[in-house]
């Protein structure tokens, strides 16, 4: 059986954070200490859920209109859109996309989160899409404030939304953080910096695309996604 | 071109991963099969319970077919169920799922793929659930993989039988018992 004999490239760790990063504190306890164990990958990590368009909402992707109550949310509206990708290129469609950030204040709508900065009630910071049939997706939404976290003194979240992206497959499962260019906490930030090459941290952030702002009403930022690809096996 | 890199789901995933029909509840009225509850606890390296963790389940049907065009025997698939499950642990650092017991696939061992993501895990770990009172564990390729003494991570027990089999599997991420994690 022809699908049972491909292999996917697995996570790269010459890219991927490792699981113990100290100058992440909370990474100490949490952190998988025995050396991982590999896996013949089988029909149960090369298939995955499938989604489809009709999951969605037609506002599931703007987020400054899916939640609103009282009116428009605060801050500044943008455009996020870019492709997902495999590893050799190739676009992933129809896969789920989904998103969570705080407000344009550096607040999130959760109540572990008691930061001293409002609260948008228009404003929940969570959207999903599923990407069309050359992997590409677009939200709508606010720019994410910074906030403090108590990783150590005076710790800072650069502005960042996050990604939970499935493929085809549970192998291509990724959650990760996008972020802003320019944005002066990046080189601070312990998160950000537990990515151990400075190509991939790089391309965790968002590039600004004067294509994709609209004129009189929004910035536009690229993001695309990367996830792990059938592996090239030479023919015997 | 190279992979992104993987980032925490950090304290607030709920907001944007926790919505609609409850994501723990697999099944539907007509789905085929052994109904089970999986349920544990999620402990961090002092042992206690870690209370903001995610986690993801994907798994065959009660005939051992993926519901996913790569399975050969994917037209056979139990319409009724997908096979995806999300909980999140909570106070007590518990999460619990509904679903069936999967299949094993031509004798061999069933199991359940589970992704762990929290804050603090800047990556998230791959682990699988095998059920106690299950044949062929000797003969599954993961499983013997992995020292005898640490097979036991990978096996949910048995408690009771009420209306529906619980099965618990704990996760612990560090200590005497960690969890055995695959390389993802």
């Amino acid at each position: 059986m022809m699908g049972e004999s491909v292999q996917y490239n697995w996570l790269d760790w010459k890219v991927q954070p490792p699981y113990l990063h100290p100058a992440y504190k909370s990474t100490a306890k949490r952190s998988p200490s025995r050396p991982l164990v590999p896996l013949t990958q089988s029909l149960s990590e090369l298939t995955g859920p499938v989604y489809g368009h009709d999951e969605i909402h037609p506002l599931d992707n703007d987020l400054t209109k899916n939640s609103v109550k009282t009116g428009e949310p605060l801050g500044e509206r943008i455009i996020v859109t870019g492709q997902l990708l495999e590893d050799r290129g190739k676009p992933i469609s129809n896969a789920l996309i989904e998103i969570w950030q705080a407000n344009s204040a550096g607040r999130y709508m959760h109540k572990v989160d008691q930061h001293d900065a409002p609260l948008d009630p228009n404003f929940h910071g969570a959207g999903r899409t599923v990407t069309d049939q050359n992997g590409v997706y677009r939200l709508i939404t606010i720019k994410p404030g910074s906030y403090p976290w108590r990783n150590h003194l005076n710790a800072w979240r650069p502005r960042h939304i996050h990604f939970s992206v499935f493929g085809v497959n549970f192998l291509q499962r990724l959650v990760t953080q996008m972020y802003f260019p320019g944005d002066p906490l990046l080189p601070l930030d312990p998160i950000y910096n537990g990515i151990p090459d400075e190509e991939a941290r790089m391309r965790l952030i968002s590039t600004y695309d004067h294509d994709v702002t609209m004129p009189e009403w929004a910035l536009g930022y690229r993001f695309d996604i990367v996830v792990c690809g059938p592996r090239q096996i030479p023919f015997e | 071109m190279k992979q992104s890199a993987s980032q925490t789901v950090g304290p607030y995933f709920r907001i944007g991963l926790i919505y609609g029909e409850p994501q723990n509840d697999l099944l539907k009225e007509q789905t085929v099969g052994e109904r089970i509850t999986l349920t544990g606890t999620v402990f961090d390296g002092d042992g206690k319970p870690m209370t903001d963790a995610l986690i993801e389940i994907w798994q065959p049907d009660a005939n051992g077919i993926f519901n996913h065009p790569l399975d050969p025997l994917c037209k056979q698939a139990d319409p009724h169920f997908r096979g995806f499950g999300r909980a999140e642990t909570r106070n007590a650092g518990r999460y619990e799922f509904k679903t069936v017991k999967p299949g094993g696939r031509d004798g061999s061992a069933p199991y359940i793929n589970v992704h762990v993501f929290a804050r603090g895990m800047l990556v998230h770990a791959l682990t699988r659930v095998y059920f106690s009172d299950e044949p062929a564990h000797d003969d599954d390729p993961a499983l013997n993989e992995v020292e005898p003494e640490r097979r036991h991570t990978l096996i949910a027990t048995l408690e009771g039988a009420d209306e529906a089999s619980t099965y618990r599997f704990d996760i612990h991420m560090q200590g005497e018992d960690e969890t055995v994690f695959f390389n993802p």
